[in-house]
């Protein structure tokens, strides 16, 4: 997806392209539209009773697809330092943890 | 090299130790924090689904066409939320009002939307068919005595279809306790993120209240917002999705 660009010029002149990765607001539209479309799909399927359990797989992937597209290109994390992404995500992933480590011992999987 | 915008997501240079800002720093540290109340909410939520001792189960309450509308809105004020940013890092004091108002509307419309949602849980009402035995076995496990002497009752009466109460508050059940604790606290976010970005928007008509060189303030409460969205992403699909699928 496009990202602005600036052109600036250095003290020999030369001139140089910035990326300030500020994604451009058709880029935001166009995510938002992909969320959109993502959720009508979500709710459509879910009213596909022949799924049965394969209905679960496929709403994690559709619901960790319209996260991953927030959380890359609103919340910047694509184009931000790194180090935001780890703060992000260590915390992300021990609330998964957390979750599973519950789900388990309450007998959740049996 | 030149000079590059403030408003650039690029290497920052500010005099800390990472070289980052450390406000923002402290942002995505509360959000991962916040990841991990959430991570518990839900997963309490989902321990103790299906051991609630009496009805009313989400099968019987939940509304999926409301709710997408709503979740519909909610993605709706990330979008305006960004470009409320990005015009207010173009220079654009009056675009930004007017995306930011509109990320604070549909930000209480999601709210009104789960005061309906809540309201209406807690005055449902199950209808049965005092002629359809199979129905009444079915339902009658799930009934509290006040409830199931109701039903006895109407049916008694003559009534061909009963009316019972059969809403769910936080008191009813297990169920209704961890459902209202998770939607609560991400409504009490979504609430909180309406007040900060409202005040964002009265704070920019004040000279040098919001300017596009004071980017960072409206980007900490844009990192904010779309948080509650991602939590709001997880929740449709593990509460609302996963909890009127009979076989989860």
């Amino acid at each position: 997806m496009a990202t602005d660009e600036l052109h600036a010029t250095d003290a020999t002149g030369a001139e140089e392209t910035v990326h300030t990765g500020h994604p451009t607001p058709l880029t935001y539209f166009k995510v938002a539209m992909t969320l959109s479309v993502i959720t009508a799909i979500e709710v459509g399927i879910f009213y596909l009773e022949w799924l049965g359990h394969g209905i679960i797989p496929i709403l994690v992937i559709l619901s960790g697809a319209k996260f991953a597209l927030v959380v890359m290109y609103y919340m910047h994390l694509k184009y931000d330092h790194r180090l935001f992404s780890w703060m992000f995500v260590g915390g992300l992933l021990l609330a998964v943890a957390v979750v599973f480590a519950l789900m388990g011992l309450f007998r959740f999987f049996i | 090299m030149a000079e590059v915008s403030a408003a650039a997501h690029g290497p920052e240079h500010e005099p800390t130790t990472t070289g980052l800002n450390h406000r923002k720093m402290l942002m995505w540290a509360f959000l991962g924090s916040d990841c991990m109340f959430f991570g518990s909410l839900i997963a309490t939520y989902l321990v103790y689904k299906g051991k609630s001792l009496r009805g009313p189960e989400p099968l019987d309450v939940f509304s999926i066409p409301i709710t997408s509308v709503s979740t519909f809105v909610l993605l709706m004020s990330s979008m305006s939320m960004v470009l409320a940013y990005a015009a207010l890092t173009r220079g654009s004091l009056n675009g930004f009002r007017i995306w930011i108002a509109s990320t604070a509307i549909m930000g209480m419309t999601f709210i009104g939307f789960q005061v309906f949602e809540f309201r209406d849980f807690a005055i449902h009402e199950a209808k049965i068919e005092c002629a359809d035995q199979a129905a009444i076995d079915e339902i009658s496990p799930r009934l509290s005595s006040t409830q199931l002497n109701d039903l006895t009752d109407q049916c008694a009466s003559g009534v061909a279809e009963a009316e019972i109460d059969f809403g769910v508050t936080p008191r009813t059940n297990l169920f209704g306790t961890t459902f209202f604790t998770l939607t609560g606290f991400h409504g009490a976010h979504v609430t909180l993120g309406v007040v900060w970005l409202l005040s964002l928007f009265f704070f920019s008509f004040k000279r040098g209240g919001v300017t596009p060189e004071r980017n960072l303030d409206v980007d900490l409460a844009a990192l904010y917002w779309h948080f509650v969205d991602v939590v709001w992403i997880i929740i449709f699909t593990v509460v609302y999705l996963f909890g009127v699928f009979e076989g989860f």
